[in-house]
């Protein structure tokens, strides 16, 4: 009888946790997508002086669920000549991609979906580049000359870009020598140094790649509103079109998570190591109380009682976190015989907080570059791609790898690397100026702004 | 079990999507049958705990030459292309292809004096920690044993790539 019972139990270790999750995680990703959508809107309201969505809820916190029961009730029309079985599949197409993805991506050091796959972030990468196919056939499928300039355009820039991205995080892996994910953060906590420090020049290839993979402003010519209507979205509507937008929101998170997992050290703390600066764990509980104290003071200036208690939840909400947040720091400064029953916690707790603090700020970045920045021209972009990043990339690989081999020759470990990286990523910028320079001398000769051939590069 | 009704899951697929690939007369269906006969190939690379050759098969087939392939599917005329005959004149060289392809297997079997599948090596599944690390033991092979093979393709890939370039400079 007991051995049955184990059997169960490993039987619904083995298939049924790591489903749960991902049912957990596909729960929980639209809502998540939504409160995105409403920072966004906030900060672009804030960057252009307006106040932005007010109205549902206090400052607009209830917008995003609006949102959501607005695209769900809406009318779903599918065009006349569209090819319905295509333009059924292709949201579906580029939803499940981006939501497969995110499965090979470590939270935390226990929380990963699929745990410990030995390809682990190429798994990541190829199965998020497959979200094209939505794209691509969706815009084919809506029988519709905007959609189908957008899906092509979107083909082309993926093609472009992907081959940047790939060398970035190539230069990143020299330094591991492991794909899998786990083992890339605790590389990056061995060396006691981030990746970003050592592989400067990747780190912006892969932030301007990343931004043209998930067809971001500036890079957004794919759905342009001003030329193509909205792309290769023209003809979707209601909840279809709400796949599309999940499923590019979505994207973002996976290109922030590998770019946090490679370049910015995933679930570990700023210096884990130096311990004068032990007290940055406290910062998750200050920030979270921070917020719960401002929302408590808030409270009486809101108009009703609805908006009143709503602000109390958030508070409440933003208490409790924190406490979570505090206890697995303060225990064993108080019980000292804790300390190792604790350990696990901690790491789980707060390596969750700052992994998802690091995607927040990298995302934060994209939106304030798509408020700052005018869209590029296509032909731009696509010089952009192959004229500057490609070669650069590809310089950068060289170049870490050199690095590499010197300072094994010399013996160098952690932030010892940084003296022979430093000097390989002044090299490749000298390089990147090059290129700019030879750029330039081209475009001498004849106008830059006559139009080009739009898919020839 | 599972093992097995996988295996069986993913073969079907393959198979039966191949055969729609041919057969239907829409080239983007076609192509997306094409995508899910690959698809299902990588599956099966996964089943065999060969990690490293299903997400190269997704990236490179996949997420890399399906995509210009449909790429340059959409910049066809597709009404054109529905009114033409398709496979009109080789269908003599591809029956004979065929066959001596059919050939070729069923002498092997023959040779080796068994029926499909019988006294094939069929190893128990190992546990996954205890295979080597997937990634690794291809690159140690690719940069050692097999290195003249693997330089040998890098330089055919590297002269297409050249003669591409040269015949798009030409137009211009």
């Amino acid at each position: 009888m007991n051995a049955v019972v184990q059997a169960t139990i490993e039987f619904l270790k083995l298939y049924w946790v790591p489903l749960l999750c991902g049912v957990a995680v596909v729960a929980i990703l639209p809502l998540v997508a939504g409160y995105i959508v409403l920072v966004e809107r906030k900060l672009m309201a804030d960057m252009q002086a307006r106040l932005g969505p007010m109205r549902v809820g206090p400052h607009g916190l209830l917008q995003p669920i609006a949102d959501a029961v607005k695209l769900l009730i809406k009318e779903d029309i599918i065009p006349d000549n569209a090819d319905k079985m295509v333009f059924w599949l292709a949201p579906v197409l580029s939803v499940g991609a981006a939501l497969l993805s995110l499965a090979g991506l470590a939270i935390g050091p226990a929380f990963q979906i699929a745990q410990d796959i030995n390809i682990g972030i190429l798994f990541v990468v190829g199965i998020s580049a497959m979200g094209i196919f939505g794209i691509v056939l969706g815009g084919w499928a809506s029988n519709s000359h905007y959609s189908i300039m957008g899906a092509l355009r979107s083909s082309a820039q993926l093609i472009s870009y992907e081959t940047a991205a790939g060398m970035a995080l190539v230069s990143a892996l020299l330094f591991t020598g492991t794909l899998n994910i786990k083992s890339i953060v605790e590389m990056q906590s061995k060396e006691g140094i981030w990746f970003v420090m050592l592989a400067p020049v990747a780190f912006f290839t892969y932030l301007v790649a990343s931004i043209a993979e998930t067809n971001r402003a500036p890079f957004d010519l794919p759905e342009a509103e001003s030329e193509l209507v909205a792309g290769y979205m023209t003809e979707f509507s209601g909840f279809r079109w709400s796949l599309y937008f999940l499923a590019e929101y979505t994207n973002m998170i996976v290109v922030a998570g590998v770019a946090t997992t490679l370049f910015l050290g995933g679930w570990l703390r700023p210096f884990a190591h130096v311990s004068w600066l032990n007290f940055l764990d406290f910062l998750p509980t200050l920030i979270l109380l921070a917020i719960a104290a401002y929302c408590v003071v808030r409270t009486p200036k809101q108009p009703t009682r609805v908006q009143q208690l709503f602000m109390l939840a958030v508070a409440g909400l933003c208490f409790v976190v924190g406490l979570v947040l505090l206890a697995p720091v303060i225990l064993p400064m108080i019980k000292p015989s804790l300390a190792s029953a604790v350990q696990p916690f901690y790491a789980g707790i707060h390596g969750g907080f700052w992994f998802i603090l690091k995607v927040s700020l990298y995302i934060y970045f994209f939106m304030w570059l798509r408020f700052t920045i005018p869209r590029y021209r296509f032909d731009q972009l696509m010089r952009l791609g192959w004229h500057f990043l490609i070669p650069l990339s590809i310089i950068n690989v060289l170049l870490v790898g050199i690095a590499l081999i010197a300072g094994s020759y010399f013996g160098l470990h952690g932030w010892g690397l940084l003296l022979v990286t430093t000097p390989a990523a002044v090299i490749a910028l000298l390089a990147a100026l090059l290129i700019l320079s030879a750029e330039k001398q081209r475009d001498a000769g004849h106008d830059p702004n006559a139009a080009t051939d739009f898919y020839a590069g | 079990m599972l093992d097995k009704v996988l295996f069986y899951f993913f073969a079907a697929v393959a198979v039966g999507s191949a055969v729609l690939m041919v057969t239907r007369r829409n080239v983007v269906h076609g192509a997306i049958f094409l995508i899910t006969a690959l698809l299902a190939t990588a599956g099966i690379f996964l089943q065999l705990r060969a990690e490293f050759l299903f997400i190269v098969q997704i990236i490179l087939y996949v997420g890399g030459i399906m995509v210009l392939f449909v790429f340059v599917i959409m910049l066809v005329n597709l009404d054109v292309a529905l009114q033409q005959i398709q496979f009109a004149r080789q269908k003599w060289v591809a029956l004979l292809v065929a066959l001596a392809l059919a050939g070729q297997v069923g002498l092997m079997f023959w040779s080796s004096g068994k029926m499909p599948g019988q006294g094939l090596p069929m190893l128990t599944a190992a546990a996954a920690e205890h295979l080597p690390p997937n990634s690794e033991e291809v690159a140690k092979s690719l940069f050692s044993s097999y290195l003249l093979p693997f330089e040998i393709a890098s330089v055919l890939l590297l002269v297409a790539m050249i003669g591409a370039v040269v015949m798009a400079k030409r137009r211009t």
